[in-house]
């Protein structure tokens, strides 16, 4: 069984975000990228599924900038085997990247594809959705555990109620939660082996997809301020503040 | 056109979320349509039907309906959708899942997770943990927008009289099925609604430690949340996550108890009405958005709270 990762650069999730004053965008210049963190756990499942002995071969892929390949070179400390980088620039929307990942996905026929439910710069949770339409295969989001079958997947799901649980045939794609395992950081040893393994580079441009942005980013701003509060000195005094002032209790 | 919202249900009750995506719909265009998929859902198309906003129920009633699947959901609604402008739904893990299924078969750039209609085709979002706002405008010609349920009100639900028409149904996928949802049933409000929500972190130091939360919900009549790392550590269920993979919540009062307040729990509280943080560290971020911070160890803070509360003797139910 083949796997395929898909990986996206964004800024470390520890990082306070700073808007830019013109309205242009968040401050990136000099500020500390990562892999978006469910991503780092699609990953670790790969992993763990070809450590059990389930998966032959596992492949990351990214969408981005230059720089993005640094996500993929890190996939490939922590167990993946070659990586792809599709190299654009500028804003690409998960439209755009939902299909340029199926031009990947028919070039290299995985059996499944995992990647984050999310990712935590623009929240929009759309790419493994769209890529499921795309390529017309079922889709198990918000995924917290997996069980590979034969021919198919038991996929424990969060959701708003709780858990749910659907089995899906493969090939199919699989979103990951954060709670899905627990990611492991890369060895010294590890790091220098993946250096030597292979990255193929593809222009976006050359797979005849459309990636032109649909949504114009009008503004970009802070969000309202919350006015500073007060520190009470007791439990009696809180009680005291939210029954008489803030009325609420 | 019209807008078709896309209904959350159980087949026997609209999902309360349902009615804020009511709301925001309206606000983009008032010949608002709302799709209920179901099997046997008649009293939700009935319910639907007496909401003032909604001008048409479409009903699909059939048995692959039972269990909500995003690829049977998705057929039926391309079966249906080239008459609307927008297809709408709440930004829940219900939308999330079914939205971008919908939006890449018909070729359009979805806007998720909006908190303002500003325009018909520009909407304000939350980016980055809520940590920007983006004014975005869609140019594709048809949209697929998702809801954030707390920014709107709920919609009223008595007083209309919409036509409750039954439309076909649509191929049934093959290659997902149902297995099991394990529902945690509580007296306690929902989370996602509740005026009051009182939440747990890190410092509980254990799920039997949630006691001390559970007695002050009971007292408040309020709903229990926690940080990821309190889910994560096994001390309360997922369905409990606030934050920015978790559930958004804005409820009058937030009580935040051994939480220090990353970022991405910020996210999911920080535009509730008034907040409360307890806890021992003084320099925790929660403070930076906390009302009220009481800086106290919340092994004593918690029952002396409960025992001040049980003097007042005042609290709504």
């Amino acid at each position: 069984m083949k796997i395929l990762v898909a990986v996206k650069r964004v800024i470390d999730y520890n990082v306070q975000i700073r808007v830019k004053e013109d309205g242009s965008g968040v401050v990136t210049d000099n500020v500390k990228m990562s892999t978006n963190p469910p991503d780092d756990n699609a990953i670790e499942e790969a992993v763990k599924i070809k450590e059990s002995g389930k998966a032959t071969e596992i492949i990351a892929v990214t969408v981005g900038e230059e720089k993005a390949q640094e996500t993929v070179r890190k996939a490939l400390a922590v167990g993946a085997d070659r990586g792809i980088h599709v190299k654009i620039d500028g804003t690409v929307e998960p439209l755009a990247v939902s299909k340029i990942l199926k031009k990947i996905v028919e070039k290299e026929n995985p059996d499944l594809v995992f990647m984050g439910k999310q990712a935590i710069d623009d929240d929009c949770n759309q790419t493994g959705q769209m890529l499921a339409a795309h390529l017309n295969w079922p889709q198990a989001t918000f995924a917290s555990k997996i069980e590979i079958n034969d021919k198919s997947l038991q996929v424990t799901r969060e959701v708003d109620e709780g858990l749910e649980t659907i089995e899906v045939n493969t090939p199919a794609i699989i979103t990951c939660d954060l709670r899905l395992n627990e990611p492991r950081y890369a060895s010294l040893p590890n790091i220098m082996k993946a250096k030597k393994k292979p990255i193929e580079q593809i222009n976006a441009s050359d797979l005849g997809v459309d990636t032109n942005p649909r949504i114009e980013h009008i503004k970009i701003e802070e969000p309202p301020k919350r006015k500073a509060g007060i520190k009470v000195a007791s439990v009696e005094e809180l009680v005291q503040k939210l029954k008489n002032e803030a009325k609420v209790i | 056109m019209s807008v078709l919202l896309i209904a959350e249900h159980n087949n026997k009750e609209v999902k309360p979320f349902t009615l804020n995506a009511i709301t925001a719909a309206s606000q983009i265009d008032q010949d608002l349509h709302v799709l209920l998929i179901g099997s046997k859902a008649d009293d939700v198309a009935k319910s639907l039907s007496e909401v003032p906003l909604v001008k048409k129920v479409l009903h699909i009633d059939h048995e692959i309906y039972e269990n909500y699947i995003a690829e049977n959901y998705t057929a039926a609604i391309l079966k249906h959708a080239d008459k609307y402008s927008h297809i709408i739904c709440s930004a829940n893990t219900f939308g999330k899942n079914l939205m971008p299924r919908v939006a890449a078969l018909l070729d359009i750039s979805q806007v998720s997770d909006i908190i303002k209609v500003i325009s018909p085709d520009t909407f304000l979002r939350p980016i980055y943990a809520g940590n920007a706002f983006a004014t975005v405008k869609s140019n594709d010609e048809k949209k697929c927008v998702t809801i954030r349920p707390t920014s709107f009100e709920a919609a009223e639900t008595t007083g209309g009289s919409a036509e409750i028409e039954k439309i076909d149904a649509a191929d049934q996928s093959e290659n997902t099925k149902f297995i099991n949802r394990e529902e945690i049933k509580s007296d306690r409000p929902e989370l996602g609604t509740a005026r009051i929500v009182i939440s747990g972190g890190r410092g509980l130091q254990s799920g039997e430690n949630f006691k001390l939360i559970t007695d002050v919900a009971d007292k408040l009549n309020a709903a229990i949340g926690a940080s990821r790392a309190a889910v994560d550590a096994g001390y309360i269920t997922n369905e409990h996550q606030v934050g920015q993979t978790g559930k958004v919540v804005v409820p009058d009062l937030y009580i935040a108890v051994g939480i220090s307040g990353a970022i991405q729990h910020l996210a999911g509280m920080k535009e509730s009405k008034v907040i409360v943080a307890i806890n021992k560290d003084g320099e925790a971020p929660i403070f930076s958005v906390a009302d009220y911070g009481l800086e106290a160890d919340l092994f004593e803070a918690l029952p002396q709270f409960l025992e001040e509360l049980n003097k007042l003797n005042t609290i709504q139910k």
